[in-house]
């Protein structure tokens, strides 16, 4: 793992409702290459409000976010270039429902980075291929189960080519016996080197891929550290609490 | 029966051959389908502007910065909104002669009028239809959009809008249908469509009874010709729903 920046964030605050809910209140943190980063917390801590600044989904009131050096809070940088090199998946996979899954995934790339419609569709059935969904390529995303929606969105975000992954809660939607599949796929990419965010309640995952833990409460980062000192040796008194409720 | 039926034939003789009076029925239905068009088409063209502004404005507050290009926009809403509220708060037939016996009272080119009366009017419905389909797709959709790297126009062009469409049309479809029956208020103005062609036939033999149902079917076989339609279309829509 090399250790340059890809995300940093410096003094990250975001306010709802005409500044009455303090969503964010002065986050710093960095994201190297390569890394794994799994951000815990709970409801109402800020964790999606965090994911969703990074690649600018909600606008930060104050505080500035650096993504391979070019400052993209600056309101004259092109924040749709940057985007696509970001990729998301959401809880509710989001979809379009009136394309097929080639379409889904094909839709962007050509539009956006002018590949022709051959090549792209070349590099999105190897992605399926590659989860397992080739035979679905023609599909539309109301004839898949959920974890295979999932699947299919985390392909769709990787056409993009994306030099990092940012997840919202991908395995909170699904059914129980479908959050394997979807964890499987996560964990290959983590092991293939991809930059990964991931807000999740997932612990398992945490612990098996997870470089790095950034406990969140009251729109601040409490704590941070490897998986292992974040589990098992936490230091911070809501740390512990959250954790003796959800392990 | 004998008497009554040429009864009947005698008064249909008077009402619609004697002096080739059906051709106030004919040119006051090519007026009335003229009218119904150009309406539908300046309607739409209003509509989908005033739907973009207004929805892009909202779709935009969460995370917009206070620009100049913000402003402009917010203007835009501020007049779209005013447009709305006068259009659909004041009776179409009021506008009409507004249109027709002040503004334009120097013209009489009643179609033409007209079309632009109800044009106007019907722009303002035709906006909130657009508009509510536009908002009715979750925001999910426009946020997967946007994270995939498309702009805001693209994210529309792309993901929102083709599925906007699939669910306005038969509301569309349905207020062309209202919009051909309210043309029938046109003769207010002195316009001649179909209902006033039939009035014209009935001032002339004092005769109602049979120029006003004729007018009558007409209307009715074309609105169930339409409504046979919007059902067709819907059923088509939904048979490849995704
Ligand atoms: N669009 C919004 N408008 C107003 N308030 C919001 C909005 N989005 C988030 N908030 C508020 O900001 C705070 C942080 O929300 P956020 O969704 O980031 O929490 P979270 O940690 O992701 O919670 P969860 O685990 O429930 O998803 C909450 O108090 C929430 O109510
Ligand atoms: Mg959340």
């Amino acid at each position: 793992m090399t250790t340059d920046v890809l995300i940093r964030v410096e003094g990250l605050e975001k306010h709802f409702g005409g500044g009455s809910i303090h969503a964010l209140n002065g986050v710093d943190a960095e994201i190297r290459r390569g890394e794994v980063v799994v951000v815990i917390g709970p409801s109402g801590s800020g964790k999606s409000t965090f994911l969703r600044c990074l690649n600018l989904l909600e606008m930060p009131s104050a505080g500035r976010i650096t993504f391979e050096g070019v400052d993209i809070t600056d309101p004259k940088v092109n924040i749709n270039r940057h985007r696509q090199k970001m990729g998301m998946v959401f809880q509710h996979f989001n979809l379009f429902p009136n394309m097929t899954v080639l379409k889904n995934m094909t839709c962007a790339p050509v539009t956006l980075r002018k590949k022709t419609k051959e090549a792209a569709e070349a590099t999105a059935k190897q992605l399926l291929e590659r989860v397992g969904l080739l035979d679905r390529a023609d599909a539309y995303p109301n004839q898949l189960s959920g974890g295979q929606k999932q699947r299919i969105a985390i392909v769709r975000a990787l056409c993009m080519e994306p030099d990092v992954m940012l997840f919202d809660e991908p395995t909170s939607a699904l059914d129980p016996e479908m959050v394997g599949e979807v964890l499987d796929v996560m964990k290959q990419l983590a092991r293939e080197g991809m930059t990964m965010v991931v807000v999740t309640h997932e612990m398992g995952f945490a612990r098996e891929v997870g470089d790095r833990v950034i406990f969140m409460d009251g729109g601040r980062i409490i704590e941070q550290g490897s998986p292992e000192a974040v589990f098992e040796h936490p230091e911070n008194a809501r740390l512990k609490e959250f954790l003796g409720k959800i392990l | 029966m004998q008497a009554w039926f040429e009864g009947f034939k005698h008064q249909f003789e008077l009402n619609f051959i004697q002096r080739s009076r059906w051709k106030f029925i004919t040119t006051g239905l090519g007026n009335t389908l003229l009218i119904t068009l150009f309406s539908l088409l300046l309607g739409l063209v209003i509509g989908v502007i005033i739907a973009g502004v207004r929805s892009t404005y909202d779709k935009t507050a969460a995370t917009a910065r206070p620009t100049f290009g913000r402003k402009v926009l917010g203007f835009f809403n501020g007049l779209c909104k005013v447009y709305l509220t006068v259009l659909r708060g004041t009776p179409v037939v009021v506008q009409l002669m507004i249109i027709c016996l002040v503004i334009f009272a120097w013209s009489d080119n009643g179609v033409a009028l007209a079309s632009l009366a109800f044009g106007l009017n019907s722009g303002a419905y035709v906006a909130e239809i657009i508009r509510g389909g536009i908002m009715s797709i979750d925001n999910g959709q426009f946020e997967a959009g946007r994270s995939l790297g498309f702009n805001y126009v693209q994210t529309m062009q792309h993901v929102v809008l083709p599925q906007v469409f699939k669910n306005v049309l038969p509301s569309l479809m349905n207020e062309f249908i209202a919009l051909l029956k309210e043309t029938s208020v046109a003769g207010y103005a002195a316009v001649r469509d179909l209902t006033y062609g039939g009035n014209t036939i009935a001032g002339q033999t004092y005769n109602f009874f049979m120029p006003l149902i004729a007018v009558a079917l007409i209307y009715l076989a074309l609105v169930m010709t339409l409504t046979w339609l919007v059902g067709k279309v819907e059923r088509r829509l939904r048979s490849n729903d995704h």
